[in-house]
Parts: structure tokens; sequence; C-alpha cells
């Protein structure tokens, strides 16, 4: 066969979607389709008189087991912009940190503040090329020179600019709570009780939202991330004996000992930075 | 004696007699499709329902959905059962109004025994599991959640039953969308002595949520009130919503440079 | 952004992502929650929580799973609830019949015998619940039978049932661990625990799943069945 009739594919950046079609084949020849990690989540946002307020949970799971008590979901973008992300942790840290990064080089170059509307058209433009499959549902705030600035981006890369916003798994939950109780030009204290109540929503009443309340409150002078805001679940009961394991519950089967000190040589060096 | 001998052979090879007298059999779903509803027509959205101080109330709204059309806007969805109960339905409201009608039979039959005693919230809510199990085994459900009401000798119900036949009791419930939305407001609100003005109030309020972010449902409403003096239904009502925000005067704006 | 081409761009969503457009509806639900019991020389300890849930949603905190058969036994199961609730009834029901005809009430043995029997009467269209049935047998020692959906059982000395069942019985395994069941002649499988042990070995248990099953929380409903009878505890729970 001549070599010229070898199509190679054309070296380009981005995600390899190949497989993506063998496993559509697979389904439509009887197979099952591959199951994807559903992870719930409550995040919220609001405008208030003075700037913007991000809330979010800390549950994070894996099918019916928490896979993490107290994780981070809300997301550095610029000292003035930050962002809420629910779908798929590593899609959301992803698609965040990538935002992050460019607005750092335009920041560097422009020597301006980032606005909030440039981290949007960045997201939305990502996702809309990834039809749906960077699993990333957002929640993003930020104050610039423009004023305070409150955005909802689907994974598909359409966008909302809202006085409020709620997403993930315990979005309804949190927006009983907005729909009933949002008023315009809140005070910082109203508004972050708001925020909290809407979390707290997600918490108790949504399976895949849980355990503390992080809020991030940005005005136009700053910022002021507020790391488990609340804590309303504490462990319920604590076994007072606790459990000791008495040497021996393993069984020794041989022992080989190696001493180190004859085959190291420690050199006193510099410590590694960060 | 011959003759009969003769059908019971045709019978045999008939697919129409054979589904009607075995309606629900496995050796007949294997030859032919099912007929039965497998899916819903028109169908009703949340029903909503709390106890207060001196009985139960439950809300609904009155509109039929056609799919995504909300096709009908003056559907009952609330119906009094006896004297001192309130059916609620969610889902497909033929269905629903099948049910209703084997209540009334059942009521009506309870009460020709002449023996003082009638049906309870409790033994309506027993029946109606039973109902919705039975369907369910013969995987020809009805395709409800069904909220009951009732107010027994000073003690209050309410209990909820779907489709499958799960079915529980609380002292506030809510059905499809309103299980979302309604159940965390009634959640941080709820109180064991709400009077009937905050009752009412409490669920103007869920009422108005569901009315903002549930697509098929509608402004207009029913209360039902349950309580030892027996059922009042309300005359449909309409709420006052605000879609008044700044930012909804001119949406662009708020992403201005995007698109 | 000039975006990849070819092999390196996603494909069209498939067209069984829009057939699937119409509802349908399935005769099962998992209701989730999760049921222990551990038996003792002289007592047995049953417990479940008390959360009813189906997918993300909970549908009431205080629904319980445990149910009394006779003075003796007790069955405590999670799965689907309609099943489980028929299953009670009947199970009630044959009770009934079976102390009209024996005038006494069914030893827990027998009850565990007629579970099994119930269920797999059902084999083709199985009850959808999960089961742990825990007394006091007719020398008065303790007793637990554990279930699978179809009537396969068996008499243990502990066991766990549900959605936390992953998380509990490793736990159970090692604090409780019973002669191995191959040992011939058969050991004791009651553990040796005292009943408050047992108790608080079980309230920490449903405290640990709590935490990292989404599906068990609330609170916990334990009983006590001894010589003195049935006491019942209730135990908060994380009710995120």
């Amino acid at each position: 066969m001549a070599k010229a009739d070898v199509k190679l594919p054309q070296m380009q950046s981005g995600f390899d979607f190949g497989l993506c079609r063998r496993n559509d084949m697979l389904v439509k020849q009887g197979g099952k389709p591959a199951k994807f990690l559903k992870t719930g989540t409550t995040i919220v946002g609001l405008v208030y008189k003075d700037g913007v307020i991000l809330g979010a949970d800390t549950r994070a799971t894996e099918g019916e087991i928490v896979a993490d008590k107290n994780c981070e979901k809300i997301h550095y973008i610029a000292p003035n912009i930050y962002c809420c992300g629910a779908g798929t942790a590593a899609d959301t840290e992803a698609v965040t940190d990538m935002v992050s990064s460019q607005l750092e080089l335009h920041r560097y170059a422009t020597g301006r503040e980032s606005r909030v509307v440039t981290a949007l058209t960045i997201l939305k433009s990502h996702l809309f090329s990834y039809k749906g499959y960077v699993s990333a549902a957002l929640v993003l705030g930020g104050v610039d020179i423009t004023g305070p600035h409150l955005h909802a981006v689907y994974p598909h890369g359409s966008t909302d600019t809202l006085p409020f916003a709620t997403m993930g798994s315990g979005s309804l939950a949190a927006m009983s709570i907005f729909e009933s109780g949002y008023k315009e030009d809140l005070t910082r204290e109203e508004g972050m009780e708001l925020v909290s109540a809407a979390i707290c929503a997600g918490i108790f009443n949504d399976l895949g939202s849980g355990s503390n309340v992080d809020l991030c409150v940005i005005t136009k002078g700053g910022k002021e991330y507020l790391r488990n805001y609340k804590k309303p679940n504490p462990r319920t009961y604590i076994r007072e004996k606790g459990y000791s394991f008495a040497k021996g519950h393993t069984q020794v089967l041989s022992t080989t000992i190696v001493p180190l000190k004859d085959k190291v040589t420690i050199i006193e060096g510099e410590a590694m930075e960060e | 004696m011959f003759a009969t001998g003769i059908a019971e052979e045709d019978r045999k090879g008939s697919y129409v007699d054979r589904s009607i007298s075995r309606p629900c059999n496995f050796e007949i779903s294997q030859q032919s499709p099912v007929t039965h509803t497998q899916y819903p027509y028109v169908t009703g959205t949340s029903v909503l329902g709390i106890k207060y101080k001196d009985g139960v109330l439950l809300a609904a709204d009155m509109a039929g959905s056609y799919g995504s059309t909300v096709r009908y806007k003056s559907i009952h969805r609330l119906k009094a059962v006896g004297s001192h109960a309130v059916l609620g339905a969610s889902g497909e409201i033929s269905d629903f109004q099948q049910v209703t009608q084997y209540l009334d039979e059942l009521v009506l039959n309870d009460y020709m025994w002449e023996d003082g005693n009638k049906l309870g919230p409790q033994e309506i809510h027993s029946y109606l599991n039973r109902l919705m199990y039975n369907k369910r085994n013969k995987f020809d459900p009805f395709w409800n959640s069904l909220v009951l009401g009732g107010v027994e000798n000073g003690q209050k119900y309410l209990g909820v039953v779907n489709m499958i036949g799960v079915h529980y009791k609380d002292n506030h419930v809510a059905t499809g969308f309103g299980n979302h939305l309604a159940r965390p407001m009634f959640r941080n609100e709820w109180r064991e002595d709400l009077t009937l003005e905050e009752g009412v109030k409490l669920l103007e309020k869920c009422l108005l949520v569901l009315f903002y972010r549930d697509r098929s449902s509608i402004n207009k409403f029913q209360i039902a009130k349950i309580t030892e003096e027996g059922v009042v239904i309300s005359e449909p009502f309409a709420l006052k919503p605000n879609w008044d925000f700044k930012a909804f005067h001119n949406p662009t704006l708020g992403a201005d440079g995007s698109w | 952004m000039a975006m990849a081409m070819g092999c390196l761009l996603p494909p069209e969503p498939s067209q069984a992502a829009y057939r699937e457009h119409q509802s349908t509806w399935s005769p099962y639900e998992n209701n989730g929650g999760t049921c222990v019991a551990i038996a003792g020389l002289d007592y047995c300890v049953i417990a479940a929580d008390t959360r009813m849930s189906v997918g993300f949603s909970i549908l009431t905190r205080e629904h319980s799973k445990i149910f009394q058969l006779s003075e003796k036994c007790i069955l405590a199961s999670s799965g689907f609830q309609a099943d489980i609730r028929t299953l009670q009834k009947h199970l009630d029901a044959r009770h009934k019949i079976y102390q009209h005809e024996h005038n006494k009430q069914m030893s827990c043995p027998a009850m565990a015998q007629l579970l099994s029997n119930t269920l797999y009467y059902k084999r083709f269209f199985p009850y959808y619940a999960f089961n742990v049935v825990g007394g006091l047998d007719n020398e008065g020692k303790g007793c637990v039978y554990t279930y699978d959906a179809v009537g396969s059982y068996e008499r243990v000395g502990y066991s766990s049932q549900g959605s936390g069942m992953q998380l509990i019985m490793p736990v159970l395994d090692n604090q409780l661990k019973s002669a191995s069941p191959l040992l011939l002649p058969a050991k004791e499988s009651a553990t040796s625990l005292t009943e408050s042990e047992a108790i608080d070995l079980i309230k920490d248990t449903f405290a640990s799943a709590a935490e990292r099953d989404i599906y068990t929380g609330d609170s916990m409903e334990l009983l006590v069945v001894n010589a003195s009878g049935i006491r019942r505890e209730y135990m908060e729970l994380k009710k995120d």
C-alpha cells in the first residue's frame, strides 16, 4: 500500500474524542454505556448592595459514598473574581485554573484589573467548543470597574446574568430560599444570612450536598473568603472507649531487617522552594 | 356443552379474549405489545400538604398539562373523600378521577352498613396504598402521587402514596417538584402550632415559588382545609408574582461585551 | 480559538438521548437505609436508621424500618418501602393465622424460615427488601438471621443490611469476629459482648455510616430484646 494513502491525524491541541465514538458504537451494538460519576453539590451566589456573595457546601460524593467531607468548591479566578463549581470535580478545577491563568497573563500584559465578563467569555467559549463534555456548571461572581456581576454558566456554554443564581443537585432547595427571601439592595449581613440559608437548604434537603458552609464576599475594595463559615453537622456520637488494636493482631510470617544507614549517605542541602 | 368446548378451543388462539381475561400474564406480554398505560397523557403538577394547629391544609394549582402544553386550566385536583378527608393528586388526571370513583364507591358502601362506623383517613390511606401497589404488581400503574389529608377524633393525618405503592406520613408533604422546592421551606418554617392564617401564608409562599420555578404550574390555585368541622375547598384564586428585579429590565446589560 | 477537527472533535450527542424522551417507569425504587443486628448470649439488639429517601431527596426523616413480628422476634428491612410494607403485612397475617392454629406465638427460628419461604415465593418478581431478623431463640439465646432479596438466609452472630452495609460490616467483623462457621463442632455464634457494649458499638457504627453514606441519617431506632421484654431507644444522626 502506498504511504500516501495513510491519513495521519493532524497534530492539534485539545482532548481526543476517538474513544467516545468507539463507546457510542459499542452502545449501539448493545453494550453498556460508561457510567459517569455524578457529583452532588449546592452552589449559589447573589448580588447585594455593595457587591457579590458566593456560597457553597463542602461535600464531595462518589456515588452514594461521601468522598470528602470538607472540600473547597469556591475557586479563585482573579483577586476580584471567584467561581463556584458543580459537576465533575476535575472539570471545574481544570476549567477555573485555565481561566485564572489566562487572566493573570492578561493582567501582566495590560496592567489592569480583570473583568468578570472576560472570565465569562473565556469560560463559555471553552465549554461550548466541548459540547457539554467538560461537565462544569458554574456560578461566577466578581466586582470590577463596571460594578458587581453574577453569572450562571452551564456545561454546554450558555450563560445567564442574574441577581441570584444556584447550581448543582441542591439548586432547587437553595432556589426556594432565594425566590422567597431575595430583595434588591440587601445589606452585607442580610446577604450573608440569605446565602448561608440557601446553602443550608441544600445541605439538609439534598443528599448530594452536606457538611459545612463556605462563603466568599466580594466588594469593590476587596474580598473576604470565609472558609467553613458555618459547621452545622457535627458527629452525633463518639465512642468513649475508642478503638485500640493490640499488637499482634496481624500475624508476622517472616522478618528481615535491612539497616539503611549502611546504604545511604545523608548530605545536608537546601530546602526546596515551596 | 359441545358448543362451549369449541369456544374454549377458539379462545386459546384469540389474543383479544385472553388479554381481557388475564390482562397481565408473562405468556401474553411475550406475544403481543403491552397495551396498558405506560406513560401519562394529561398530568397535574405538585400537591402540597401541611398539618396546622386545628387540622390539615392541602394546596394545588389547577393546571392539566398535555406534555409541556398547559392544556387545561380548571382541573380540580383536590377532592373530598367522605366527610373528613381530602385527596390531592399529581400525575395522570384520568387515573386520579378513576381513583376518586373507587373512593366514592368505597365510602358509599361503607355508609350503607349504617353501623355508625366510617372510614377514617388512616383507612383511606391504607386502601390507597394497596390499590396503587396492586396496580404496579399488574404492571399497569395509576400514574399518580397522591396526598391524603384528614382529621379523625382530633387526630390529624397527612400521608402520601406514589405510583408504585411507596407511602409515608409526615407533618408536611409535597409531591413532584414540590418535594424539591416546597419541602425545604416546610422544613425551615413548619411548626406544630401554626395558625390557619400562618399555614395558608406558608402554603401561598410555596405555591408562588413553584409558580416561578415549575414550568407546568399556573397562577390559579385551590387550598383545602380539613378540620373537626369537616372539609372546605376554596374557590380558585391567584397570587401576586414579582418579576420586577432591576437585573431583569435589560438582561444583556449585565454581560456587556460578551454574547 | 481554533478548535480541533476530525477525531479530536466531540461527537454529536447520540440519538438515544433524544429517543428516550418519553417518561417511563420502574416497578422498583430504592428508599435506602441501613439495618444492624447483634446477638448476645441472653439478648439481641436490632437497629435501623429512620431516613426514607429516593434519588437525592429525603421523603421523610421519621420512617421506622423496624417491625415487631412477635414478642421475641424483630424484623428490620431496607430497600423498596412498598415491598417491605407488603412483606410486613404478609408476615403479620401469617403469624395471626399461626396463633389461631397453635395457640402460641411463632418462635424466632420458625419466623426466620417463614420469611425465607415468603421471599423465595416471589423468586421471579422479588421483594426488593434486605432483611435482618433478630430476637431470642427457644433457649432464650440471642439470634440473628440475615437474608438476600430472594430468600437465601443464614443464622449468624451479627449482621448488617442496606445502603450502609459496606461501611458497617467490616467494623463488626473486626470487633465481634465470631467463630468461623467452618469449625466443627460448631462454635457459639453469639458475641461475648455485654448488652451495653453492643449498644455502644451499634451507635458508633451508625454515627460513622451517617458520616459517609448519603442514604443513612436523621435518626436511629434501636430495639433491645432480652428476658425482660423489648426496650426501644432513639439516637440523633446527622441530617445532611
